[in-house]
């Protein structure tokens, strides 16, 4: 297997216009991780401002999918690319579509934000949600990093990750289902809370399918549904 | 129907390590404008041996007077598959074709070395009837070359010479059925006693296929057959090689990987004239296990 290097065309320009996708999807999963981070908190510091900034800066990372999406079949019809950087296109034509999912769970998130706070804030200051968006926001970190270095190793570490992520989610709902049960009045309120973890939840599913995304283009392996 | 999504079912036994190589001086290189070396002690990777081959090569050679084109290729050509050979200009592929039906033999100072075998049978004995070998082993060049007969005629002296029709009326029907496998019969039944010559160039490259299978060969060595041709005429002939394989074995050079791509089973990559690469095309051209053709596919030589 090659060093995965996107360079040395004989034509120049296919180097850049690789390079540009790229660096356009590291720019787009920037955005997603700081959309992701801002909606979380916006709920745990009650700050419904933020949460309106999310749901607009939305649209932002949807027209960063369609730009990148543009560019990729340039690409695949101007170039033909082969092998790695076959890899690459289709890798990124896949990411961004995951990518801007999670754009939509942040967006979902910031709403349910407004709704919290309108209910008035919680004491506790939500602390499932800041526990398990915490772990999200590092497993898409992780990930993004490991698209930056092309690195199938720290990949496959950070899509372990999702597991705890998934258990965290359902110790989470057990609590929050006592909850209701203990106190009827916090149905509402807890129902919103309960939508949240689930996007963070989804948010994790999306990044590690962005990890098997990094997987393929290193070494070529589909290790989908295994 | 692309053979890179559904590759027929030619069985391929994988095997890591080509034949010991002996201890010969290596020649010096043949193209200069490449600055990846290799060294001498290369092994092809990938699946490069067949359980049902048709051809065989073993440990070939190849020489130019002293210079060596072809180092220490051994590789099988499975029946019914399409092979592809690829690589960059000087790197022998060519060569090699030339050799599987003794082309080469015309070449002045051309000397090869090693083990070819169609069925077994050694096709550099002494005894060998190499016009006879011909007959079996087709050949198709870059440009179309037609006699200056009609295309009837074209068509009908394989046949004649080599004794495969006794009447008219077998005749007239090699011809027919090789013009309709050349997917030609169509276009010039009406003008069966007019000069080959005056087809358009995808024609008489056409013309040129229906030749050499009208004398009911095994298998078929294209040297770049598409690259006199425009993009139409080129898919014709592809189109053809697809229809061929059900009947014959074809080895194919090309310069077009996106042609190779389309067109085989199997990819073979040359480089300075040793087989650096042998798998499956579908493999090769996503997957590809060595890094020179990894650089070849996607265009990164230099």
């Amino acid at each position: 297997m090659a060093k995965m290097s996107f360079e040395n065309h004989i034509m120049k320009q296919f180097d850049d216009e690789l390079e540009e996708i790229r660096t356009r999807l590291m720019e787009m999963g920037g955005k997603v991780e700081q959309q992701v981070q801002n909606a979380v908190r916006a709920i745990s510091e009650a700050d419904s401002k933020l949460a309106e900034e999310v749901i607009i800066e939305e649209q932002v990372v949807d027209e960063m999918e369609v730009d990148i999406d543009t560019a990729c079949i340039l690409i695949i019809a101007r170039r033909q690319p082969a092998a790695s950087d076959l890899r690459l296109v289709m890798m990124v034509t896949k990411a961004i579509n995951d990518l801007e999912r999670i754009g939509d769970e942040a967006k979902k998130i910031a709403n349910h934000a407004i709704l919290l706070v309108e209910e008035g804030g919680s004491s506790k200051g939500y602390p499932e949600i800041r526990h398990i968006g915490a772990s999200v926001s590092k497993m898409l970190a992780n990930a993004l990093d490991a698209f930056a270095r092309f690195d199938a190793d720290a990949a496959m570490s950070t899509i372990e990750e999702d597991k705890q992520i998934d258990l965290d989610y359902k110790t989470a709902l057990r609590e929050l289902v006592t909850y209701m049960m203990e106190d009827p009045r916090s149905i509402s309120r807890v129902i919103n809370v309960l939508w949240v973890v689930r996007s963070l939840e989804r948010i994790g599913d999306h990044t590690k399918n962005l990890c098997e995304q990094i997987i393929f283009v290193v070494k070529g392996k589909d290790i989908r549904h295994k | 129907m692309s053979p890179v999504e559904t590759p027929k079912a030619v069985k391929v036994v994988k095997k890591s390590k080509t034949a010991p190589k002996s201890k010969k001086a290596v020649a010096p290189k043949i193209a200069p404008m490449q600055t990846l070396d290799i060294g001498d002690h290369h092994v092809t990777v990938g699946e490069i041996f067949s359980d049902k081959p048709k051809m065989t090569m073993r440990n070939i050679n190849v020489f130019y007077a002293d210079k060596q084109a072809i180092h220490d290729v051994s590789i099988d050509i499975a029946e019914n598959e399409v092979i592809a050979m690829i690589g960059p200009s000087g790197c022998g592929k060519s060569t090699f074709l030339r050799a599987l039906n003794r082309m080469n033999d015309t070449v002045e100072g051309c000397r090869v070395e090693g083990d070819i075998r169609m069925d077994g049978e050694d096709l550099y004995a002494p005894k060998l009837d190499v016009v006879e070998l011909r007959a079996r082993v087709g050949m198709v060049f870059q440009k179309p070359n037609p006699f200056p007969k009609s295309i009837y005629d074209n068509v009908a002296y394989g046949p004649k010479i080599h004794g495969l029709a006794d009447t008219r009326v077998d005749l007239d029907e090699i011809v027919e059925n090789s013009l309709r496998k050349a997917s030609l019969w169509e276009e010039v039944k009406e003008r069966l006693h007019q000069p080959g010559t005056g087809l358009s160039g995808g024609q008489q490259q056409r013309l040129c296929i229906a030749r050499a299978i009208a004398v009911s060969p095994e298998v078929i060595l294209m040297d770049e057959p598409c690259s006199a041709l425009d993009p139409i005429a080129t898919a014709k002939i592809e189109e053809l090689i697809e229809e061929l394989s059900q009947n014959f074995t074809i080895a194919i050079v090309t310069h077009s990987m996106q042609q190779a791509a389309r067109v085989s089973h199997r990819t073979a990559y040359f480089h300075l004239g040793k087989l650096i690469e042998v798998n499956p095309t579908k493999q090769v051209f996503t997957m590809p296990e060595h890094p020179l053709t990894e650089a070849y596919i996607t265009g990164r030589f230099g």
